[in-house]
């Protein structure tokens, strides 16, 4: 059977309470008659031969590409680079798509004698995998023999070494990336696609990229003009990226592009019923809500964050296309409409969102409060096609404890970020004065290259992915979070949805239209 | 009519309890068994010619008060006080007989004590640095309020003053404000002491009436190029920032906020670079363990919180050659090569901060066991100075109303 579309549901009298994501927990919450819940379609069919799958994408390339094996050779310098942690989520089960697929090239590199090979995490400003993050993603076969002699790299986008600039786009935006992977005779990227922004040239040239790169489309204006950074065809963001991805081709560096999309079958069988729709919800997915609910009630927020992020993910590869960087993208920006599309019939004035435990840069960290907002306002508010989902000057609710919590080891500017620079400003344009600080601060960059932790301007680059919804909607309220939390981010705090709704009739009125947008899995409204 | 006053006496038994029953229940719980008590006094003899009485209005509780109070004041001081004693140094009242107020400038130097010739410290205008404390024609005693001689502030009784320890209060100055001008004295002393320079980033650990004020002497007297303040309670960080403070934040992330200004790294839980200057209002293991990691190698930590006996790890201060400097008291300043007596700039400070409004409750004489617990709980309960209220129900004359409202 098919999977079935997505679904836009109508609440009437009739309708069960709707499931919002809380953190580490989950509420029920009665809309009112007459809002919108946008249901995504259902997971698409995970590809029954992955491996062979993978094979063929590598012999029969996209564009004008050459298959890999014909561009192996013995003497080549190759270097595989890969995403990082932040991809999947919540992190697949074994075996991850990244040692599925670089198993396959690495053996087409062994028919072909080429024993020159790095592995590279592409972090970007991210944090250092752990071993055990990176045994996971790579597996153990690929770990043992490339981690202990030195030859399984994590980008350092602060060590000048590493680094080559390659040039300025016609913008005069400078394209500085790894140096190995820029010389190597042949770069092969892996990537994991989740959503329609990951992947073609933002892979290397964000991925392998330099603050003094990345700062030409890591910023509030840039976010700012991308309607949203989801839409190719209108994120300058993606556009940025696209005129550095040419440099980068132009400048002789040959990227064998290896995309895969991801099914959204996200949770195992005892959290099914986050993802199926309520009014189909069976005896045992209530039974499940409600002894999670009353166990996660009775845990410690720290046992409760524990437990989720030691979910894998039953998630599968339903597609993977290798070759030329472009026509690779295409593809796969294609799968991931097919499966994450939901035509919505015009905009709301409430938007309304339960936010998760986990987001790209807290896997196995805690989500502190800029990173809920980045989530919220950075991630589901751009999920859309076309426009906002919330009108202009409307109000986004988002469910979440939003606890005054950091990680220290993982977010260690986020601290700052969040007591010095909040404290005094919320605009995105005006929290620029301070990046630069950030950026160069020798501490952050000492943690950010020997330890575990974000580079010291990444909480700057999680506020400016709020910048659009920011600059769009006319409040953000956040319901059953820390109140000084969710003050200091400049929005509203509510005890309850009920509360959530009266404050925001303040801004929209006492009738307002309310679209509720439902995960998981993940959906991309089309709204016309 | 009788004169009441609360008189400390030395009894080591109640000393012993004074000190479990603030250890168990809080600062300035010790008042109701410790050695402080509520008793008829006789008004203090003048010792000399050059003595006035002088009648209190206000007499704030410190926190050296609450030390003794609760019995967890160093043995240092056993020599140089006199038993029994009234305490009471931050002190407004009125003169002699009439309806001039003056504010005490409680420390007895030389001059106090009729030593002739002066210690050099007296000599050279700094009478907190006196040689003579325990010796002349006064029994012991570091300032009146801890001199059986002199009478203290916590009594209708009145205290005894030489000539050289009374300021005139300027008219514009309410009881609150000249109230205030001891604690500030001090402040004051410690922000020269601190030998701040423009450039300076200074952090002020604590945010209570010592450290407030060390604030706004900072802020009026040598602003630095940053003053942080770690303050624990919502009303102290509001109070920071309104007396100059460029950055307020929790106590716990001070030194956080000291090491993004400064661009430190950190090793062994010290900041490698730190602040040029951080002066601890606090004076406890923990505050003087935490300005020890903040501050720059080859910076200074200034004590102006009273300390008892600490025990600190001072590895980083060998190693890092910080200067650790004691601000006790007062006498006279060089500020901008001008000699001035600290009362003055004091009084000065407090009228341009309006230091007045830092008084947050007062309490008669016979509730000095709510007024203690109350000032050792200030902060929790968004108090920042209690005192007692001496507006004489008893005296009928000189008094002079203050901006406050009615007694708590």
């Amino acid at each position: 059977m098919s999977p079935r579309p997505g679904f836009v549901l109508e609440v009437d009298r009739s309708t069960p309470s709707t499931l919002f994501w809380h953190g580490e927990g989950y509420r029920l919450e009665k809309l009112p008659v007459g809002s919108r819940v946008l249901y995504a379609p259902e997971p698409v069919d995970a590809l029954a031969d992955p491996v062979g799958a993978i094979r063929r994408a590598l012999d029969e390339p996209l564009g004008d590409a050459a298959p890999l094996r014909s561009q192996l050779r013995a003497g080549m310098q190759l270097t595989i680079a890969f995403d990082d942690v932040s991809l999947p989520l919540p992190p697949m089960r074994s075996p991850d798509i990244r040692q599925l697929v670089i198993e396959q090239v690495l053996e087409l590199a062994a028919e072909a004698g080429v024993d020159d090979v790095v592995l590279i995490a592409a972090l970007a400003l991210h944090r250092r995998m752990t071993d055990a993050e990176l045994r996971h993603a790579l597996g153990a076969r690929i770990y043992d023999a490339f981690a202990p002699h030195g030859l399984l790299w994590q980008h350092d986008a602060e060590d000048p070494e590493q680094l080559v600039h390659l040039g300025l786009t016609d913008q005069g935006e400078d394209v500085e990336i790894n140096k190995r992977a820029a010389t190597s005779d042949l770069l092969v990227y892996v990537n994991i696609n989740l959503v329609a922004m990951d992947g073609g040239h933002k892979s290397v040239a964000t991925g392998l990229a330099s603050y003094k790169s990345l700062r030409h489309h890591h910023n509030a204006h840039t976010m700012t003009q991308s309607r949203s950074f989801m839409d190719q065809h209108r994120s300058e963001l993606h556009s940025s990226n696209w005129r550095m991805g040419q440099l980068i081709a132009a400048s002789g560096v040959k990227v064998f592009q290896i995309e895969t999309n991801l099914n959204t079958d996200t949770f195992p069988e005892q959290f099914r019923f986050l993802q199926r729709r309520e009014w189909e919800w069976t005896t045992r997915d209530r039974a499940a809500f409600l002894a999670s609910s009353k166990a996660l009630q009775a845990t410690p927020d720290r046992v409760a964050r524990s437990i989720f992020h030691s979910i894998r993910a039953p998630h599968k590869m339903s597609a993977v296309q290798a070759g030329e960087v472009e026509a690779v993208h295409a593809r796969t920006t294609e799968n991931v409409y097919a499966q994450q599309l939901l035509e919505v019939d015009g905009q709301s004035d409430i938007l309304t969102m339960g936010l998760p435990y986990i987001c790209p840069y807290n896997v196995n960290s805690i989500m502190n409060p800029i990173l809920v907002a980045c989530l919220g306002l950075g991630y589901f508010f751009n999920m859309y096609r076309g426009q906002p989902l919330v009108r202009a000057g409307g109000v986004v609710i988002m469910s979440h404890p939003t606890p005054w919590a950091f990680h220290p080891g993982h977010h260690p500017s986020y601290i700052d970020f969040f007591e010095q620079v909040l404290a005094e400003t919320t605009d995105p344009a005006e929290i620029g004065k301070y990046e630069e600080a950030y950026a160069t601060d020798p501490w952050y960059v000492h943690l950010y290259r020997t330890g575990n932790a974000y580079h010291g301007v990444h909480p700057f680059y999680m506020w400016y992915w709020c910048a659009h919804a920011l600059e769009h909607v006319g409040a953000v309220i956040i319901v059953g979070g820390d109140r000084a939390a969710v003050r200091r981010l400049g929005f509203k705090p509510a005890s309850s949805m009920a509360d959530a709704f009266e404050m925001a009739s303040d801004v929209v009125g006492r009738d307002p239209s309310i679209t509720h947008l439902h995960s998981p899995p993940l959906l991309m409204a089309d709204v016309r | 009519m009788a004169m009441k006053g609360l008189v400390f006496e030395r009894n080591l038994a109640r000393f012993a309890a004074s000190r479990v029953a603030s250890a168990f229940s809080g600062s300035g719980r010790g008042a109701g068994v410790g050695p402080l008590h509520l008793t008829d006094v006789d008004p203090p003899e003048l010792p000399g010619p050059q003595w006035h009485r002088v009648h209190p209005l206000l007499a704030g509780i410190c926190g050296s008060d609450l030390s003794t109070v609760d019995g967890r004041s160093s043995r240092y001081f056993e020599d140089v006080v006199s038993f029994p004693f009234i305490p009471g140094h931050e002190v407004v009242g009125t003169l002699d007989d009439t309806d001039t107020r003056v504010v005490i400038e409680p420390v007895l130097g030389c001059v106090a004590r009729g030593i002739v010739p002066r210690c050099g410290a007296c000599a050279e205008g700094r009478t907190g640095g006196c040689e003579r404390v325990a010796f002349g024609h006064l029994a012991p005693g570091l300032q009146i309020g801890f001199c059986t001689d002199t009478g203290g502030g916590w009594s209708n009784g009145g205290l005894v003053a030489h000539e050289a320890q009374v300021h005139p209060v300027p008219d514009p100055l309410s009881d609150d404000d000249a109230v205030m001008v001891e604690p500030t004295a001090c402040a004051v002393h410690a922000a020269v002491a601190a030998g701040v320079d423009t450039g300076h980033t200074v952090a002020v650990l604590g945010a209570g009436t010592l450290g407030l004020c060390t604030v706004a002497a900072l802020a009026h007297i040598s602003p630095p190029g940053t003053l942080l303040v770690g303050a624990k309670y919502a009303h102290q960080r509001r109070l920071a920032e309104e007396l100059g403070a460029d950055v307020v934040v929790d106590p716990d992330q001070l030194a956080r906020a000291v090491r993004t200004r400064s661009r430190s790294l950190e090793a062994s839980g010290t900041l490698t670079g730190g602040a040029d200057v951080v002066v601890d209002c606090v004076g406890s293991d923990e505050s003087l363990t935490q300005a020890l990691s903040m501050v720059r190698p080859r910076g200074t930590v200034v004590l102006v919180g009273m300390p008892g006996r600490v025990s600190v790890d001072l590895a980083s201060l060998w190693h890092r050659e910080v200067a650790v400097v004691g601000a006790y008291a007062y006498g006279t300043e060089n500020v901008g090569g001008l000699l001035r007596r600290t009362f003055d700039i004091a009084m000065e400070v407090v009228a341009a901060k309006g230091l007045g409004s830092l008084v947050s409750a007062r309490y008669p004489l016979d509730r000095f066991e709510e007024a203690l617990a109350h000032a050792g709980a200030a902060g929790r309960r968004g108090a920042v100075k209690v005192v007692f209220d001496l507006h004489a129900r008893e005296r009928h004359r000189g008094t002079r109303p203050s901006t406050k409202g009615p007694v708590s």
